[in-house]
């Protein structure tokens, strides 16, 4: 006779916690937790406490001050009874030029020089490999400052232009203005525009939209449409007779005609910077610390987006471009048409990296008197009005919403270019 | 449960904070040293020299200080800060006090909560310009490129002058004393203007110091001081005392020379209690009777610091002006030791 029994019934130790494998995993994350709370609590709180104990009570109320202090490079209007809010809103515009311009140039010489690494004339190849080990082996604030230094030192100061015979004189039928204060360039004007339209009332983030420059976006992106259905056209007649219609003046004429006759009914003109008192005058003034930073930053940027390139095109495997060649394609075509789109979905999530990496060395503008928001609220409004933590927290946040905004769009990109699998 | 683990830490951590906020004054002798905050370099004011040893009119109030609290006026640590760092750096309790150039205003006391404990150089915004540019007058700089220190008062007041007088300017902001004078002898700024006490310094670094000229306006009242966190209002004492220790040694005559003379006894009791040998002065800032002759004999009393550092003998050549003993027709005055 067999008896039964019942498997022994397992009562719940406090032990197993550690020593049995099915909780052990749960308390550790637990514990965790709670020591990662614990952390933060004591952070905040000391935090609090040692304001209070100072007298600080965290505020943002200052934002609504007036700043008291001046900002050289402003695209909107500004001075210096304005708030410490626009004074911040004046440093993000100017921290958003630099990084777009610095992603642009950076990209284009990037690529350029990630694909003439990879030539077959051992000259231009080492050449580039030397651009890539010296640009992104040396730390970029040095290329900030040793660009900004070149400038001051070697450039002609404006006062070298005075006089009956000056030491210095401008360049291009003297259009352009190189000082080491900056470069001045020709601005565009209108003699008859039609004005701007102001939004946003008297608020720290009221600014105006130059209506000629919507016009000219309008009929641009008009005559780009055009083109297009003209190209699309074309493929159309292409597929069907086998022969492509010549269009390219075509193309090139729906854009330029209504452009140019926009133009000359808004009495387009160029202003001419002119050396005034102290200062040239007139035309677009790009400061020193603007062309220093942006010329470091894209220099820098561009070595590390030359070794994403490469990178990306030694990924696609040889089979590709000796099939194109067998096929016919020329070599220029065969990177274009057949090596390059592939690469893309290997260069570009690299490439995000890089662009968030040039936005936040941005920061690093202050080393050259560039008023970007680091150098405006996390600067001058910081120091003057002694809010550290809000000042921080705000610039911290900032930053957070520019990154995340070039992930998404460059991850929305990233999808579009991604190949289809089927 | 998890709850009360977190309020209980929180009430821990609160414990913890509330501790490490005790006097500095404590913090100091226990720690050994004085950690002051000075210049990144303002020859006079405060430099190190060929060995790395900091001199200058600021670093003596710090020495001052250290020899009083410490009885050793090497027992310094020299934190360079910027215009910009300067106050993060003793609000967060990085420095002990601040001795750098630094102006005396409503906000920095009020706001920031500083403690200015007195002023030891009355002084006023002014404008160097290279002689070849030709000008003599502020007013004549409409559209001049102009290099000021970023974080100073300095920017408020040239914002303020320029706007009331409707002219404009081209604002180049700067980290440090030494940016500005790359930029300014280079020609990227056509003016260069601070405290006029640090343009005659930064001048007289030049190589050819007379082609630059200071312009006759004063544009803003810039008195600077050593300063204190508030809330330590202890701490606060002891600096401020060091300071008037300073000042009335020159008022009473009180030199290095003959200090030495004076500490075995005088018939005057206010020179007496100021060396502790007479009363109980030293004892009730917490420090031994002996903190005032010590602060006196390291660099010297008021009067010694500034012909030594900054005086007319000196390249940097600043006359005693508005900083000449109240006695002489000047502003410096300590209340009395009693
Ligand atoms: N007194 C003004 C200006 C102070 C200031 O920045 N002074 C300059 C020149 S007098 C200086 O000390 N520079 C030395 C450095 O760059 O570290 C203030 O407190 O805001």
């Amino acid at each position: 006779m067999t008896t039964l029994t019942d498997p022994p019934k397992e009562s719940f130790r406090l032990g197993m916690l550690i020593y049995d494998t099915r909780y052990r995993s749960m308390t550790i994350q637990i514990i965790a937790l709670i020591g990662f709370l614990l952390l933060l609590g004591w952070l905040f709180n000391n935090t609090a406490q040692n304001l209070q104990e100072l007298g600080k009570e965290p505020s943002f109320r200052f934002l609504g001050e007036p700043a008291g202090y001046d900002i050289n490079q402003r695209l909107l209007d500004y001075n210096s009874q304005s708030t410490h809010m626009r004074a911040a809103f004046i440093g993000l515009l100017n921290t958003l030029v630099v990084a777009v311009l610095g992603c642009i140039t950076a990209t284009i010489l990037g690529v350029t020089i990630g694909v003439l690494r990879l030539s077959n004339n051992w000259v231009v190849s080492k050449i580039m490999t030397i651009y890539v080990e010296t640009f992104r082996n040396v730390p970029v604030l040095l290329w900030i400052v040793f660009a900004m230094a070149v400038m001051i030192e070697t450039l002609p100061a404006p006062r070298a232009f005075k006089g009956e015979d000056p030491t210095a004189t401008m360049k291009l039928y003297d259009t352009v203005a190189v000082t080491n204060r900056g470069v001045y360039i020709p601005e565009p004007l209108f003699s008859r525009s039609l004005g701007d339209v102001h939004f946003l009332g008297t608020s720290s983030f009221r600014f105006d939209v130059s209506m000629d420059l919507v016009l000219l976006m309008a009929v641009f992106f008009a005559g780009l449409y055009v083109s297009i259905r003209i190209k699309k056209n074309a493929n159309h007649v292409q597929e069907t007779t086998g022969n492509r219609p010549r269009t390219w003046h075509l193309r090139l004429a729906v854009i330029a005609v209504p452009l140019i006759i926009v133009l000359a009914a808004l009495g387009f003109h160029l202003g001419y910077p002119e050396l005034k008192g102290f200062n040239f005058r007139g035309g677009i003034h790009m400061r020193n610390s603007l062309i220093a930073l942006w010329l470091a930053l894209s220099l820098y940027t561009a070595a590390f987006i030359a070794e994403n390139v490469r990178a990306g095109i030694m990924a696609v495997s040889h089979g590709q471009t000796e099939a194109a060649a067998a096929l016919g394609l020329r070599p220029n075509r065969t990177m274009s048409l057949v090596v390059l789109p592939q690469a893309l979905r290997v260069i570009i999530p690299p490439l995000i990296s890089q662009y968030l990496n040039l936005t936040k060395n941005s920061s690093l503008a202050i080393a050259v008197g560039y008023m970007d928001i680091t150098g405006t609220l996390m600067g001058i409004t910081l120091n003057q009005t002694g809010r550290e933590l809000e000042a921080v927290m705000l610039t911290m946040m900032i930053y957070l919403a520019i990154s995340l905004s070039i992930s998404m769009v460059m991850n929305w990109y990233n999808e579009r270019v991604k190949l289809e699998e089927r | 449960m998890k709850k009360t683990v977190f309020f209980g830490a929180l009430a821990v951590a609160g414990l913890a904070a509330g501790v490490a906020a005790a006097g500095t004054l404590d913090d100091v002798k226990a720690r050994g040293k004085l950690n002051c905050g000075v210049t990144t370099g303002l020859v006079g004011f405060a430099a190190p020299d060929a060995n790395g040893e900091w001199n200058g009119f600021d670093v003596s109030v710090c020495r001052a200080v250290a020899a009083a609290v410490l009885g050793d006026s090497a027992a310094v640590e020299f934190v360079p800060t910027t215009g910009k760092t300067r106050f993060t750096a003793l609000a967060s309790g990085e420095i002990d006090m601040l001795a750098r150039n630094t102006t005396w205003t409503f906000s920095r006391d009020v706001d920031l909560k500083f403690t200015f404990v007195g002023v030891n150089y009355y002084d006023g915004q002014g404008f160097l310009v290279p002689k070849d540019l030709g000008v003599s007058s502020a007013k004549d700089l409409d559209g001049a490129t102009i290099c000021i220190q970023t974080g100073t008062t300095t920017e408020l007041n040239l914002a303020d002058y320029f706007r009331s007088n409707n002219i404009s300017y081209e604002p180049v902001p700067i980290e440090t004393n030494s940016e500005a004078q790359q930029q300014y002898l280079a020609g990227a700024c056509d003016v260069f203007t601070t405290d006029a006490s640090g343009l005659a310094a930064t001048r007289a670094t030049f190589e050819n110091p007379g082609d630059h000229v200071l312009l006759p306006e004063i544009i803003s009242k810039e008195p600077l001081g050593p300063l204190v966190r508030h809330g330590d209002n202890e701490w606060g004492d002891v600096v401020r005392w060091t300071l008037n220790a300073l000042i009335s040694a020159e008022e009473m005559g009180i030199s290095s020379a003959n200090i030495a003379e004076l500490s075995a006894g005088t018939n005057n009791p206010e020179v007496n209690r100021i060396l502790g040998t007479e009363g109980t002065l030293g004892e009730m800032l917490g420090l031994d009777a002996g903190w005032a002759k010590n602060a006196i004999a390291a660099g010297g009393n008021y009067g010694e610091i500034f012909a030594k550092n900054i005086g007319e003998d000196t390249p940097i050549g600043l006359a005693r002006g508005l900083n000449a003993q109240w006695t002489n027709g000047g502003l410096i005055y300590s209340p009395p030791f009693r």
